[in-house]
């Protein structure tokens, strides 16, 4: 485009340099766009090839006061040409819009860090808001980073002044994009995934594209020819399994798994929700899929969401509600009257920092006891935990499957970090998907609304509309076969312990957990959920330095893998790291007898994974 | 490090599978399930009568309820298997398990919460919601606004006696002011609620009222309100016997139910009284009752009940008319269309179908922006 801004410099000699893993953090005023410069970053990376994984942090208020401290957003990628499963411990790059970013994030940057920041942000009134009593600029407290210091709004507002016709507040909005341009000139990234999305989303306001394309590119070429800048780097593809890949976070990769175990099963979806964080992407994904069948429901509150997914159960579709750990515990006896009415129910948690309000946009683990044990009564239910993003597609289909073959609720439990992160998927075959299998009663002379599966003890399901099938069920205690309300004490008994038993015998089915190294040895880290990333990369690492130690990581964690005791009982110690005080430690040392050690983090952040290096390295 | 994997979980009697107790012809297993195989032809009352034993208390309102719906249901001609009622908690909760008809005895006030989630799963269902005062106006309120401004095709019966029955007669959102029970040994302080004025202001399409001993009339309202594309809200009075005797008789009763009640008909001027002269007319913006003859009033001078009046303020100014300054009315207040929640819900489905074409997962999957490694 003719109007961006050559800078009237001679361009000097810039050295290029390899690298093989960079973690960046933008960081800004959550009115910045900081999310979505890391969002285009990570696009990039992505379709160039390299290996990617990104830690969204943003703030509970929507718009906190500009420049506060509460305000701050970031963004944290990871890329490289390795294969990578977390965003970093530590990023070697911060971007920082304004003082306030700049006093939240300094903390995490790794010692001799570059360290980029909009000198425009550091007014005295925002050195005040972070409390700043000096400003860090000038003072020399940045002594031990690598310092640009670049005055991007006004190069951003000098390059689009006359340019376009917007306000200077509009044209203020674009100074990420000069940002991202800084950061893809120093990066050797290609602009063009950029700007067709720049072209797509602003196609109906071409002024604001004109303005972001310009910002990208002057911030590109101001990079290449400042002197601020010596040298950049390239980061090489990745040596990544081939194959037809997109860019996946775990709440998409969550609804796109139960569109898919919808196909696979060909029953409907309903989803039945009340909007939460960080669980409602889920819903706004799943609302733009109608050409699926899939209805969605914005129920009044997180109870009516559960209930009107249990009567959509009834009546055949996928019944499936989602929210985060607050929406569970309003939605408890609900899922209690279908642990009783034995109906396939699936109940998405996006974990968060609890207990009550608690850290609403932060990631935790500590709903695991309010999965397994947080109803009244003797009352089961299936729990699955995907352990990436893209393993959210999987677990979506394999939770279906659960609910169906074993008519029971099943929990899927993932937390804020999988929801937001971003991964490199896979995007498998149709073929590849297995199959789910629904079955109906149809027969008046021999359906009993609960006799059973021999093998799995799953009652019939019989659709309301089937005729001759007619039958009543409720929260009231069964009778056991016949279905009808039931006070004996003996049948009572006996249904607990069936309905604990149909449970259970879920284990005969669902996959071994698998050793990752030796099936022997002196440590074996256990964990679940979100901790793979970084339990897996540590172990790696500790196993090539020739270490005994290997892991395992469970994705159901009600009822257990059968081969579970036999796992733990190969090695000398069994440490595992939960972002919560130790619950599935304690499961783990009731059920099995085994002294296993707890490492807990309850920061609202992820583990990393020296964190876990060190821990493990106490018991070698 | 030693592991004892205690391998079979929970099963409180240690390795013994339960599944023998299930297949075993043990004592609880045998019990017989009394369904009756679909009739032939035209169905009867008989028909919707499930095997199970009615265990409310003799004498009690909900009788006189049940035997009305499961008269009026051949008259409808829907097929049996058609038709779901769903409940909440309460007395009249156990309403589904008397119906031979699928049902569902859900949690105390989630029955529209859950019957929502039926009739949008299968529109072709008929969708009844029985509950009680406690059930839809006190624990359920939230469920209650909402199913109704929704407008799904749902039926919606309110059995009100007034009282917390099935816990032993504690006060309920429906008891009068004042009112002494279990829980008020000095009578209550909550200020009731109006079923009939919160359903209107939910914005209800289809409001009715009727009266337990009321036989006939209840049948029509039944009739009507199934009949209605939407959401239909009977309140019915419905005697407790046990914990809230003869609460309704001040009205209700036989020998001064003529005097006290105001049958309101579509289309007829608002006539009451044994000797059909008393009537309401409109006195600037109020009501007032007034006797046809006296001060030369006549027909012509009361005002005519129209139920279907797109503004619900008259409806409202009716629901909140009572003993003793005027009749109760019963009958129907409101019947006025507009499109139901699932027929909205399956036209999004249908236009989304119809502009793009039935989802292909193929493309869901490869949508985005994609690469491929070599
Ligand atoms: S307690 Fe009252 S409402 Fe309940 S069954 Fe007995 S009479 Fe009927």
């Amino acid at each position: 485009m003719s109007t961006v801004i050559e800078p009237p410099i001679t361009p000097v000699e810039k050295l290029h340099e390899e690298v093989e893993t960079v973690t960046i953090r933008f960081a800004g005023d959550s009115g910045d766009g900081m999310q979505l410069t890391g969002t285009q970053f990570t696009n990039t990376s992505a379709v160039v090839g390299n290996d990617i994984s990104t830690l969204p942090d943003f703030p509970a208020e929507i718009r906190a006061p500009a420049g506060s401290l509460p305000g701050v957003s970031g963004f944290q990628l990871n890329f490289s040409s390795q294969e990578i499963k977390t965003p970093g411990d530590q990023p070697n790059v911060l971007v920082a819009m304004n003082p306030a970013a700049l006093k939240v994030n300094l903390a995490d940057l790794e010692e001799g860090g570059t360290l980029i920041v909009n000198t425009d942000g550091f007014t005295p009134e925002n050195l005040k808001y972070a409390n700043y009593a000096s400003n860090p600029l000038e003072d020399n407290s940045l002594a031990g980073y690598r310092v640009h210091k670049l005055p991007i709004s006004t190069l951003n507002m000098n390059a689009l002044k006359g340019n376009v016709e917007l306000s200077r507040k509009e044209i203020d909005r674009s100074k990420n994009f000069f940002a991202l341009g800084v950061l893809y000139w120093l990066y050797d990234r290609p602009m063009e995934t950029t700007l067709s999305w720049i072209h797509a989303k602003f196609a109906k306001s071409p002024e604001l594209a004109k303005a972001n394309e310009i910002a990208l590119k002057t911030g590109y070429n101001f990079a290449d020819t400042t002197e601020v800048f010596t040298t950049h780097y390239t980061v090489k593809k990745a040596k990544i399994a081939p194959g037809k890949y997109r860019k996946m976070t775990g709440n998409e990769a969550t609804a796109l798994g139960f569109i898919a175990a919808s196909q696979l099963s060909g029953r409907p979806l309903f989803y039945g929700s009340y909007p939460i964080t960080p669980a409602s992407d889920i819903l706004h994904e799943l609302s733009r899929h109608k050409s699926f069948g899939v209805k969605t429901f914005q129920a009044e509150d997180e109870i009516a969401a559960v209930c009107a997914a249990i009567g959509a159960s009834f009546a055949g579709q996928i019944g499936l509600t989602g929210t985060s750990g607050p929406g569970v515990a309003l939605k408890q006896e609900a899922i209690g009257l279908a642990v009783m009415t034995e109906l396939p129910l699936i109940i998405v948690n996006v974990q968060r920092g609890g207990p009550s309000t608690g850290l609403p946009t932060k990631t935790e683990q500590a709903d695991l006891f309010q999965a397994v044990w947080g109803r009244n009564g003797e009352c089961p239910a299936i729990v699955v935990a995907p352990a990436t993003p893209a393993d959210c597609f999987h677990m979506a289909i394999e939770a279906t499957r659960l609910a169906f073959k074993y008519m029971s609720p099943v929990f899927y439990l993932s937390d804020g970090y999988l929801a937001n992160g971003a991964e490199p998927w896979a995007i498998p075959s149709i073929d590849s998907l297995p199959k789910i299998d629904v079955k109906f009663a149809t027969d008046p002379a021999t359906f009993m609304p609960y006799s059973r599966d021999e093998e799995t003890l799953a009652r019939p399901f019989a659709l309301p509309g089937t005729p001759g099938l007619e039958h009543r069920i409720g929260g009231i205690e069964k009778q056991h076969i016949s279905g009808n309300v039931n006070y004996d004490p003996e049948n009572h008994h006996l249904m607990v312990k069936l309905r604990q038993e149909k449970i259970d015998r879920a284990a005969n089915e669902i996959p071994l957990v698998e050793v990752m190294g030796e099936k022997t040895g002196k440590v074996l880290v256990l964990g679940w959920g979100s901790t793979y990333g970084s339990i897996s990369s540590a172990v790696e690492k500790m196993q090539r330095e020739g270490k005994s130690v290997s892991s395992a990581h469970l994705r159901h964690l009600n009822p257990f893998p059968r081969n579970l005791g036999e796992v733990l009982a190969g090695f000398e110690t069994v440490i595992i790291p939960e972002m919560n005080l130790g619950q599935l430690c304690t499961m783990i040392r009731a059920k099995y007898l085994v002294d296993a050690v707890p490492f807990s983090k309850v920061k609202g952040r992820p583990f990393q994974i020296r964190e876990i290096v060190r821990k493990v390295e106490e018991y070698l | 490090m030693s592991t004892q994997a205690n391998g079979n979980g929970s099963n409180g009697n240690g390795n013994k599978p339960i599944v023998e107790a299930v297949s075993a012809d043990s004592e609880v297993g045998s019990a017989v399930s009394g369904r009756i195989a679909p009739p032939p032809g035209q169905l009867k009352k008989a028909d919707f009568v499930s095997d199970q034993e009615v265990r409310w208390c003799p004498g009690c309102g909900d009788y006189a309820i049940l035997n009305n719906v499961q008269k009026v249901m051949p008259e409808l001609g829907i097929p049996r298997e058609k038709i779901v009622f769903v409940s909440g908690i309460g007395c009249s909760s156990r309403f589904p398990y008397y119906m031979n008809t699928y049902g569902f005895h859900s949690i105390h006030g989630r029955a529209p919460a859950v019957a929502t989630g039926i009739k949008c799963a299968n529109p072709d269902l008929s969708v009844w919601v029985i509950t009680g005062d406690g059930d839809a106006l006190s624990i359920g309120g939230n469920h209650f606004i909402h199913a109704i401004r929704r407008n799904l095709d749902i039926n919606y019966i309110l059995f009100n006696n007034r009282i917390y029955g099935l816990t032993k007669g504690q006060y309920s959102p429906t008891s009068e002011f004042g009112k002494k029970t279990k829980s008020t040994p000095s009578g209550t302080i909550d200020y009731p609620i109006n079923p009939l004025s919160l359903a209107i202001a939910s914005e209800s399409t289809f409001v009715a009222r009727s009266i337990d001993i009321d036989v006939k009339h209840l049948g029509v309202m039944v009739d009507a309100a199934a009949k209605h594309k939407g959401i239909s809200f009977i309140e019915v009075y419905q005697n407790c016997n046990i914990f809230n005797d003869h609460a309704f008789d001040y009205f209700a009763d036989r020998s001064v139910r003529s005097d006290k009640v105001l049958y309101l008909e579509h289309g007829k001027p608002m006539i009451f009284g044994k000797e059909k002269n008393m009537g309401i007319r409109m006195k600037g913006a109020h009501p007032e009752v007034v006797t046809i003859g006296e001060n030369g009033i006549t027909e012509n001078d009361l005002l005519v009940h129209d139920i279907y009046l797109q503004d619900p303020s008259v409806a409202f100014m009716l629901a909140r008319m009572e003993q003793p300054d005027f009749p109760q009315p019963v009958g129907i207040f409101r019947a006025v269309e507009r499109p139901t929640y699932e027929a909205m819900l399956v036209d999004q489905i249908d236009a989304s179908i119809a502009k793009s074409g039935p989802g292909s997962l193929e493309q869901l999957l490869n949508s985005g922006e994609t690469w491929v490694v070599e």
